[in-house]
This record gives structure tokens, C-alpha cells and sequence, in this order.
């Protein structure tokens, strides 16, 4: 696991208050980690986090839907 | 300058509980009530139509307010559930009301109706006088459509709700307003023809919890004020869970959010005044107190009222 992914699994931690590792291409929604009123907190989570701001064309729940397809979506932000 | 005149609704009597609903569903009542902070809905019966029950609401509201039907100059109905293509209920709650051919549009907004129309009678009513806003749902109908999903269908419940925005003084001056728009995510809640609602769920909060905090603070800025300044929230009321994570947002304590969820769901666009109704009659502001109104629905559609206490 990246450094980068490390961090994001730890926010996904942080957000569904869960103690387990998903493994990085796990969907979080299926697995239980995120449901709809946690993934608002993990955005703004990364957005401070990762300190980039987040447009709303991009808030599609699929970009965050595993680690690496969120590790995907930072690394298109530059 | 508009101002808020009056509010009214009217809900059918049929009290559908989480067991009930949930038995039909295959799921728990305490699960409803956990997801969505729902305890019961009500459902209109086959006889009641949208058209009835906004012309029980608007019946209501101008009884009320002391007005009859020809002190109303223009009608705005909103809703989402209209029993044909069109003519949509607005002609048919003018009419029944006995509103001799004054314009009566519809607005087939869905949940953030109500408020698109309020948005739009602050303004027509410098020149109508008094415009009728009407909104009125029957969401059963789209609740009990098979393939029935639990996590939507269990959701909603029928209702109506009406008000009179005049350029007369009345009990609230509605101060500003922001409503807007963002059809990139239309898809994602969407009833279309002859087919069940389609709704992302994790879309639909998603943005409903970042831009309806942000459509508020926006509002509230630009009249130099900040949520802190509210002294009551009136928000759509889609879900307790979503109306909790908007104060925790606005850092604004949830007791200063009216809600009534608990007692009839999800009614979409009727939500809003069905809600504004029952805040002014249980709780009103004292003069010079703000209130926002702040909905978020389908299209994306979403927006802010500021009121103030007259």
C-alpha cells in the first residue's frame, strides 16, 4: 500500500469508525465502510487533507467507491 | 418588497406506520426509522388527488388568512406527482377554488417546488397582488410502484401545503432568495414516464449535504448576516439524517431546525410549506427574528429563503 493510500485508509477509518483494512480495490459502499451520510464526511475529509477542493462536476459517488479509485481521482488532481 | 402572508396545509388521515410499510417492503420499522428518523406517513386515499388535496391546503391557508378566492391574483402549483401530462393541477385548483381566470401555472419541480415558487411569487406579486402558491403531492402512488426498493419506497407520504405571498404587509418580509440549478446529475432522481422513481442515494446526499450549507451561508453573506443570526431553519424534509448533518454544517444546534418528518415522511415539494404551516402555528418568530427556508430535489434543484419576522 502506497503512502498515499495509507493516508486515505486511514480517513476511511476515520469516517466509518471502523477498526478493519479494506483491501485498496474493495468497494467501501458494498463492504459497509461508507454509506451515503459518511461519504460527504470522507470528501471533506480528503479535501482538507489532501488540501484540494473538490468541484461539484466531480462529486460522483463512484470516484470514491475503493482506495484506489480514490488514489486515482487525487492523482488527476495533480 | 413581498411578504408572507399565510400558511396552511392539509394531510390525508390515512396513518401509514413503519410496520406496515415495512412488512410490505420485507424490512424492520426500527431500520426505517434509524435511516431516514421516519416513524409513520400518511397516504391519500384512490379519491384524493393532488388537485384535492391542494385545494383542501390552499382552502385552508385562505380561510385563515380571512381572503377569498378573488382576492388572489395568480396561482403557482408545484408538484412532482400530477395525475396527467396536462393540463397539471394549477387550472384545477384555481378553478375549484372559485379564482376567476387568473394565470395558474405549474411547476413540475419536485422537492425543491415549493420554493422555486416562492422565489418566483416574491417577485410576481409587486404586480398580481396576491399570489397563491400551491404544493401538493400524492407520493404514494410513486412509493408503491413495482418494483418497489426499500430504501426509497419506504421514504414518502401524500400531503399538500399552501401560501399567499402578497405585496401586502403580512407576518413574514421575505428579504432575499437563491435558487439554483445543476443538471449534470439529472439522472440521479428522476421519475420518468410509466417507470419507478429512480434515485442514487449516495448522489442525492452527497450534494444535497454540501450545497444546501453553502446555498444558506450564501444567502445569509451576501445580507450581512450568519447562520448563527437564524433563529429557525425550515427545511425540505427528505430525511432526519440529512436535516441534522445541514445544522451540524451551519454549526447551528438542530433544535432551531423545525422538522415533522417523523410524522409524514417524505411529502417532496409539499414538505416545505406543510412544515412552514405547522412551524408558524406551534412556534412563530417574534418580531425582527430571521428564518430561512432551504430546500434541495430533483434535477439538481435547490435553494435558500430569508425571512424576517414582521
Amino acid at each position: 500500500m502506497s503512502q498515499r493510500q495509507d493516508l486515505i485508509l486511514q480517513l476511511v477509518k476515520k469516517v466509518s469508525k471502523k477498526s478493519e483494512t479494506p483491501s485498496p480495490d474493495e468497494s467501501l459502499f458494498e463492504s459497509g465502510y461508507l454509506d451515503s451520510f459518511a461519504l460527504p464526511d470522507l470528501v471533506a475529509e480528503l479535501e482538507e487533507q489532501f488540501s484540494v477542493k473538490i468541484p461539484d462536476s466531480d462529486l460522483s459517488p463512484r470516484k470514491f467507491d475503493s482506495i484506489e479509485r480514490i488514489e486515482a481521482y487525487l492523482d488527476g488532481q495533480g | 418588497m413581498s411578504f408572507l402572508q399565510n400558511v396552511g396545509h392539509w394531510l390525508p388521515q390515512r396513518v401509514v406506520s413503519n410496520e406496515e410499510i415495512g412488512a410490505l417492503l420485507g424490512c424492520a420499522a426500527d431500520w426505517i426509522l434509524g435511516v431516514s428518523g421516519i416513524e409513520e406517513r400518511r397516504y391519500a386515499d384512490a379519491e384524493e388527488s393532488t388537485v384535492s388535496m391542494g385545494v383542501a391546503a390552499a382552502q385552508s391557508c385562505l380561510q385563515s388568512a380571512g381572503l377569498n378566492a378573488d382576492a388572489i391574483g395568480y396561482l403557482i402549483c408545484s408538484s412532482g406527482t400530477a395525475a396527467r401530462r396536462f393540463p397539471g393541477p394549477a387550472v384545477s385548483i384555481a378553478h375549484s377554488l372559485g379564482c376567476a381566470q387568473i394565470p395558474a401555472i405549474d411547476l413540475p419541480v419536485a422537492s425543491a417546488g415549493a420554493l422555486v415558487a416562492l422565489d418566483l411569487a416574491k417577485d410576481l406579486a409587486p404586480r398580481y397582488g396576491r399570489v397563491l402558491v400551491v404544493a401538493t403531492e400524492k407520493m404514494s402512488e410513486v412509493a408503491l410502484t413495482e418494483p418497489m426498493e426499500r430504501g426509497t419506497s419506504m421514504l414518502f407520504g401524500d400531503g399538500a401545503g399552501a401560501c399567499v405571498v402578497s405585496r401586502e404587509a403580512g407576518s413574514l418580509e421575505i428579504v432575499d432568495s437563491l435558487v439554483a440549478s445543476d443538471g449534470q446529475f439529472a439522472d440521479d432522481l428522476a421519475l420518468p414516464f410509466a417507470s419507478p422513481l429512480n434515485m442514487n442515494g449516495r448522489s442525492v446526499i452527497l450534494h444535497a449535504s454540501r450545497k444546501i450549507p453553502r446555498a444558506v451561508e450564501d444567502l445569509l453573506s451576501r445580507n450581512g448576516l450568519t447562520p448563527s443570526d437564524v433563529s429557525a431553519y425550515v427545511m425540505h424534509q427528505a430525511n432526519l439524517n440529512l436535516i441534522t448533518k445541514v445544522a451540524t454544517s451551519l454549526n447551528v444546534p438542530i433544535e432551531r431546525f423545525f422538522t415533522n418528518i417523523a410524522r409524514y415522511g417524505n411529502t417532496s415539494s409539499a414538505s416545505l410549506l406543510i412544515a412552514a404551516s405547522e412551524w408558524m402555528r406551534t412556534s412563530p418568530p417574534a418580531s425582527g427574528q430571521y428564518a430561512v427556508f432551504t430546500v434541495f430535489g430533483a434535477g439538481f434543484q435547490w435553494g435558500s429563503m430569508l425571512l424576517r419576522a414582521v
